[in-house]
């Protein structure tokens, strides 16, 4: 069981200690510095906290003792001849009929280091991490170095590779509206998952292409979208134009994933060659960002809905749990320990995280709640943290 | 030389003055945080052009021109430089000259929350 939550929040990192069976929280690091994801790495302890600086730029911050200290990376870089196709925003006047014209280019910058994976026990100092505009990075040094996957980079469903020339294929890949606040448009990186049983075996999820699988250590990849319906599209069942919210897979069953996206929550037991929606509006299980899935039990999984699109906040005001545990065949909302009353909270994508029996979340209205008895009952560690982007147990 | 035609009066002066002095660099307090080894010290670098001149402040702190530029060379979004009392024009490839002694200024914008 975990000792440490980390949560990454719009004024910097706090870190929580389990003392005698007490959360306690420790003084904010990097205060003032928004901290859109933090996570320890188990495999030998090193804290990291992605900085989303509003002027510096996107930097990693790394401890290797426990929090004591950290050092700021500027080693995450694209690649000179890196280029993507400009997405651009879709406007009042925006004519989709209209015909369109030869797509633009923009030399590639990292905007926001997204999210942090780790490699396998068999892989030290393996590291990925997902970046707007929608790079992939590996360092197999612990951070010090950086390298841009290329395949997926260049991959046909963003226009082939543009380090050659121009675009050979046609660019599938959407803008994230996380990425507005850089001034583009363009797509995100969010969501790494390792297969445990083989390190070459992966899947990521961007917004907003949907979910890409590697089986070759990142050499080729494939979409990987099947039975995610797509509500708002022309074509619900179109292979690209997905926006998953978060992904992610159970350690001890891989091939068991979840997602939550703005069309529902969706569930796949064959390793995401399909997908099974699993809503249940009804009970307001239907939208959200976030979700969890046990370690060991594949089918059960947790998530914070909340009420879709317009709203994005606590449904009815009153804040509520859902877990399944039966591949999302039903669900079941916890409330005791959360307000049911003008509450407003929504949970940001890595917002929610699972260790054991224990669960946590953190809301972008700084509140903060913990379960020890699987999501059941819940407490508060705290009412007027900063907004929280990222909850991880360390 | 039109240097020696200025010698005399105001304007030959201050030209004068600072024919052979190099170009200083003011910054934000905010960044003495990521580099305190910038502050409380006068920070010089020769003429050159605005790439330049961040490129020797490099130099001093390794690592800072990646605070104020991204891994292009272009200025990031936030941040803005003057050369004395006029804007940066060219963000992109920072080519604008500092001369002999002028001030590169480094701001970064107001924003709120």
């Amino acid at each position: 069981m975990s000792n440490m939550i980390l949560l990454g929040t719009r004024k910097g990192t706090v870190i929580f200690d389990r003392v005698d069976s007490t959360w306690r929280p420790r003084p904010i690091a990097h205060a003032g510095i928004p901290v859109c994801y933090a996570a320890r790495d188990a495999r030998d302890g090193t804290l990291w906290a992605s900085l989303d600086h509003g002027h510096w730029g996107p930097k990693l911050s790394r401890s290797r003792d426990g929090g004591v200290t950290w050092q700021d990376l500027s080693s995450l870089k694209y690649p000179d001849g890196a280029r993507h196709i400009v997405q651009m925003l879709p406007t009042p006047d925006f004519d989709p009929a209209a015909p369109t014209g030869q797509p633009a280019y923009k030399d590639a910058a990292v905007y926001k280091i997204w999210n942090l994976a780790f490699g396998s026990a068999g892989q030290p100092g393996r590291i990925y991490a997902g970046t707007i505009p929608g790079g992939l990075f590996v360092s197999d040094d612990g951070g010090d170095t950086w390298t841009l996957n290329r395949p997926l980079w260049n991959h046909a469903s963003r226009g082939g590779d543009l380090f050659a020339g121009g675009a050979t294929s046609e660019n599938q890949w959407g803008g994230t509206p996380a990425s507005i606040d850089y001034g583009v448009f363009e797509p995100g990186i969010h969501s790494i998952v390792i297969d445990p049983r083989d390190p070459l075996h992966m899947h990521i999820a961007v917004s907003s292409a949907g979910v890409l699988e590697s089986r070759d250590g990142g050499q080729t990849w494939g979409p990987r979208n099947r039975g995610v319906t797509n509500d708002y599209l022309p074509n619900p069942e179109a292979e690209w134009g997905h926006d998953p919210h978060f992904v992610t897979a159970c350690p001890a069953q891989p091939d068991h994933l979840w997602q939550q996206n703005h069309c529902g929550v969706f569930y796949s037991a064959d390793g995401a060659q399909t997908w099974t929606k699993v809503s249940q509006p009804e009970a307001g299980v239907h939208f959200g960002f976030p979700i969890a899935v046990d370690a060991r039990d594949g089918r059960t999984a947790w998530v914070v809905p909340a009420r879709a699109d317009m709203a994005r906040m606590a449904i009815d005001g009153g804040l509520f749990v859902a877990r399944t545990t039966d591949g999302g065949k039903s669900w079941q909302a916890f409330r005791a320990g959360l307000p049911q009353e003008n509450a407003y909270d929504i949970v940001l994508r890595h917002g929610l995280d699972v260790s054991g029996d224990c669960l946590c979340f953190g809301s972008t209205t700084g509140n903060v709640y913990l379960s020890e008895d699987r999501g059941e009952t819940w407490q508060c560690l705290g009412n007027n943290f900063p907004p929280v982007y990222s909850v991880r147990f360390g | 030389m039109p240097g020696q035609q200025l010698s005399a009066g105001v304007f030959g002066s201050i030209w004068l003055s600072g024919l052979n002095a190099m170009p200083t660099v003011t910054m934000t307090r905010h960044l003495y945080r990521f580099f305190p080894a910038l502050e409380s010290r006068t920070i010089t670098a020769p003429a050159g052009s605005v790439a330049e001149v961040l490129r020797a402040v490099d130099e001093l702190a390794p690592g800072f021109s990646d605070y104020i530029v991204d891994e292009r060379g272009a200025l990031r979004r936030h941040v803005n430089l003057s050369i004395n009392d006029t804007i940066v024009i060219d963000r992109r490839n920072l080519s604008d000259r500092v001369p002999e002694g002028a001030t590169l200024f480094i701001f970064q914008a107001l924003s709120g929350g």
